[in-house]
């Protein structure tokens, strides 16, 4: 009302400052909030790797390295759009505004497409969770280049526990999926499965599955942003917004970047 | 704006009549979709007082059942399902909200001069979380009550079939509530002071609120991944606290503890805030000891994260993390006591009013010494082997819990009541019922002291005959309890339709609440307050035209 005010300064607010820093110092308690709620997987990380470290050293020759590395270079990127983007709300340059946040929300994209297809062939595999966990000897005879046949070859209940050794090596698995294939490793493989390998797989979908859903909470919000950008809200007077969900969205980079080293890394 | 009002009621300070927040505006939508700090916390009020009756009432049902070692009113599951609906209610519903979201919503911004906290809709949406919360909670009494305690401890939880997903995602949910309000109330601690507050200048129910905020913060998300994992075992069969897939059931209790250790700190933390107010304005003196109060409080907020392993003695935990964890709980006795002793100097050569607020200060100061030194106790290695799992530790934290935040709760309802009500209770009354509670109090659980020493087990449906007369005195205490309560909700609700109209500052508080209006206008202060000291209550006289106090230098400005 009045018009000594800026629109975008709520009443209870004295200035624009006041406002700007509340909102940051809000954001960044949320941003510790969500590292606490992370902080208990990566506890009960810690804790199974410590006390069961063969698991996590057999199982996650499943996980593919290299879709893991392009996730973690898309991640990288995308954080660095951001950054961009914010800049150009700052300095009230809107188109570029708007083509650094799609570019933003588009690596997100990416980034869930490769994690579907990394998911899809654990699950073709048997490679699950917990009670899930149940790797199917059939898919080592066949060719997963056929996506069909290896859904409905989905492992038939009571599978033999030490059938886990006959997983075949990702090697077969779809294209870009391949880890090793020296006979020699194969063989240390199936003699040296360990007991409770779903305790990885666990760990594994819970972690990377909240994830999973921040990133797509974090696509909701640059969507929103995009949009308020797309009605020319933005500018150097007023970017807040934009700068917030900027950190919430680095904060979801930067736990990628621990869980890939922690779940596809290990030696 | 609100100066007509405001004009109106210089005199007296009660703005009734006048423009306040409470008809502000109308409508039943005017108060669901509010963004007043004000009336979110009445709303909040009135909903963690109807779950304290529920809880109340499933409390009062457990005691009757209890006359009797073998002859009951209800089944044995019904038993089970019953402490567990008392437990979780009362913690999750009730007493984590209960100071911080109900009283503190509606005083902090008027303790610092603010017109409302930083983030007016996520408050609304704290309190949305809280009533979406309370609907899965107690859906799951339709959908087969739990029956695992509140502490949902696996493997019972996981295997169990009553409704722990309902429940659980119902803790879940308050779990954002409590977040939401804990952060918004550091941003205003931190952004929101009036010029001339400084840190130390702050009311010390501010730095209560502060400490509080901090846990709710960094505990509950913890919280929040354990449900979260505690759901989808359930659900997808992840294993990660089930033995048979090579889980770890006692990390359950680890994550559950790491929050809700804390989490009485949440409780408590608040409740000491409100008896530094109270206790210096009752005693009409300076708060002793204000620094030494304040930083007590951030220090049991610090040691809190760091003691959760005492509920864990007879886990199977090392000897080793078990001694450091006594050591540390032992700490949490010094900020305690230091608070404790402050208070007391506060009270010493004060001119000590016994209104209703002080009666429950002075029970607060009784009731959480014997809490917390018993606390020493069960910290004790080698004692709580003994002890635990015994009525002793029931005693224990409802000593601590009811005897302290409860009993202080109440007291803050009373000191602000006239404040946000714009009425006076009937003062007689109060007496009377802070009287009964009290002595109810301590016949309920001072008794499970003693039966919990002689060895009688938590949560047994029947239990050997000696036990009666202790069962008995309990009970009959909880009666007594019952009905302070009862007298409370009566004269409470009486005051609101016939309550002599309030003044501004009945009490002669000096923090900055007293300075607006009672009620106070939808802004809350005409003009923005300054800050001094928040306990010079030398420079508040009486006044009897008023029936209230006012500021000194004030009075002959304030005809003008």
């Amino acid at each position: 009302m009045s018009d000594t005010h800026s629109p975008h300064l709520a009443h209870h607010f004295d200035s624009p400052v006041q406002q700007f820093e509340s909102g940051k110092l809000g954001m960044w308690i949320f941003l510790a909030t969500e590292i606490l709620l992370f902080g208990g997987l990566f506890c009960a990380y810690a804790v199974y790797r410590a006390n069961h470290p063969e698991i996590f050293v057999y199982a996650h020759r499943y996980l593919d390295k290299t879709l893991g590395g392009i996730n973690t270079a898309i991640l990288i990127g995308s954080s660095f759009t951001m950054a961009w983007a914010v800049r150009a709300a700052q300095l009230g340059r809107q188109r570029a505004l708007k083509v650094l946040l799609a570019l933003t929300i588009a690596c997100a994209f990416g980034f869930l497409g490769i994690k579907f297809v990394e998911y899809e062939h654990k699950w073709k595999e048997g490679l699950l969770w917990g009670k899930r966990y149940a790797p199917h000897a059939e898919g080592r005879a066949e060719p997963a280049a056929d996506p069909a046949a290896a859904v409905a070859a989905t492992p038939p209940a009571g599978v033999n526990a030490e059938e886990h050794t006959l997983i075949p090596p990702p090697a077969r698995g779809p294209a870009g999926l391949a880890v090793s294939d020296h006979a020699d490793e194969r063989l240390h493989l199936e003699q040296e499965a360990p007991k409770n390998v779903q305790v990885f797989f666990s760990v594994y979908f819970a972690m990377t599955g909240l994830h999973g859903i921040h990133v797509i909470a974090g696509m909701a919000l640059l969507g929103w942003i995009l949009l308020r950008a797309s009605r020319g809200e933005f500018g150097p007077d007023y970017f807040i917004p934009v700068d917030l969900a900027g950190l919430y969205w680095h904060l979801v980079d930067l736990i990628w970047i621990f869980l890939f080293p922690l779940l596809y890394l290990i030696h | 704006m609100a100066d007509k009002g405001t004009a109106a009621s210089l005199v007296t300070g009660n703005a009734l009549a006048g423009d306040n927040y409470l008809n502000h505006t109308k409508g039943l939508r005017s108060w669901l979709f509010t963004l007043d700090h004000k009336r979110i916390g009445v709303m909040y009020l009135v909903s963690i007082l109807a779950s304290f009756l529920l809880g109340g009432i499933f409390a009062l049902l457990m005691r009757t059942s209890l006359l009797s070692p073998t002859k009951h009113i209800v089944s044995a599951d019904t038993y089970n399902q019953m402490f567990t609906l008392h437990g979780a209610i009362m913690i999750f519903l009730f007493i984590i909200p209960g100071i911080p979201a109900a009283l503190g919503n509606i005083v902090l911004p008027l303790m610092l001069g603010a017109k409302d906290v930083a983030f007016p809709r996520l408050n609304l949406a704290s309190y949305y979380c809280w009533v979406a919360g309370a609907i899965f909670s107690l859906l799951s009494i339709v959908l087969g009550a739990v029956d695992t305690g509140w502490t949902f401890y696996t493997p019972y939880s996981t295997t169990t079939n009553t409704s722990v997903v309902a429940m659980t995602f119902g803790a879940l949910i308050l779990g954002f509530s409590s977040i939401f309000t804990g952060l918004n109330f550091i941003v205003t601690i931190h952004k929101l002071r009036p010029k001339g507050m400084g840190w130390f200048r702050m009311p010390l129910f501010v730095w209560g609120l502060y400490g509080t905020a901090i846990i709710q913060v960094l505990a509950t998300p913890v919280l929040g991944i354990t449900l979260l994992l505690l759901i989808v075992e359930r659900t997808l069969g992840v294993g990660i606290f089930d033995p048979a897939l090579g889980g770890d059931p006692v990390l359950y209790q680890h994550f559950f503890w790491f929050y809700s250790h804390p989490a009485v700190y949440i409780m408590i933390l608040p409740a000491m805030g409100v008896i530094s107010e109270t206790v210096s304005v009752f005693s009409r003196k300076h708060i002793f000891g204000y620094k030494a109060i304040a930083f007590s409080s951030i220090a049991i907020a610090a040691i809190s994260f760091l003691v959760w392993g005492h509920h864990m003695f007879v886990s199977g935990q090392s000897n080793l993390a078990g001694m450091i964890f006594s050591f540390l709980t032992f700490l949490v006795a010094i900020p305690s006591a230091i608070k404790v002793f402050n208070w007391v100097a506060t009270m010493y050569k004060g001119a000590i009013r016994l209104d209703t607020p002080m009666l429950y200060v002075m029970s607060f100061l009784f009731l959480f010494g014997i809490g917390g030194l018993t606390g020493l106790f069960l910290g004790s290695l080698a004692v709580d082997v003994h002890l635990h799992d015994t009525y002793f530790v029931v005693a224990h934290f409802h000593y601590v819990m009811f005897g302290g935040t409860v009993i202080a709760f109440l007291g803050g309802l009373h000191y602000w009541w006239p404040k946000f009500t714009g009425r006076m209770y009937d003062e007689a009354w109060g007496r009377i019922a802070a009287v009964l509670v009290f002595v109810g109090f301590n016949a309920t659980f001072f008794s499970q002291f003693v039966m919990g020493s002689k060895g009688m087990p938590r949560r047994y449906y029947n239990y050997l005959p000696e036990y009666q007369i202790y069962h008995q005195i309990s009970t009959i205490g909880s009666f007594v309890m019952g009905i302070g309560f009862i007298i409370i909700a009566v004269y409470l609700i009486r005051s609101l339709i016939a309550g002599k109209p309030a003044p501004a500052n009945p009490w002669g508080g000096a923090t900055l609440e007293w300075q607006t209006t009672s009620p106070p206008p939808h802004d809350n202060f005409a003009l923005s307050p300054e800050a001094g000291d928040p306990y010079d209550l030398e420079a508040f006289r009486w006044d009897a035209a008023v029936g209230g106090y006012v500021k000194k230098s004030d009075a002959a400005v304030a005809v003008g």
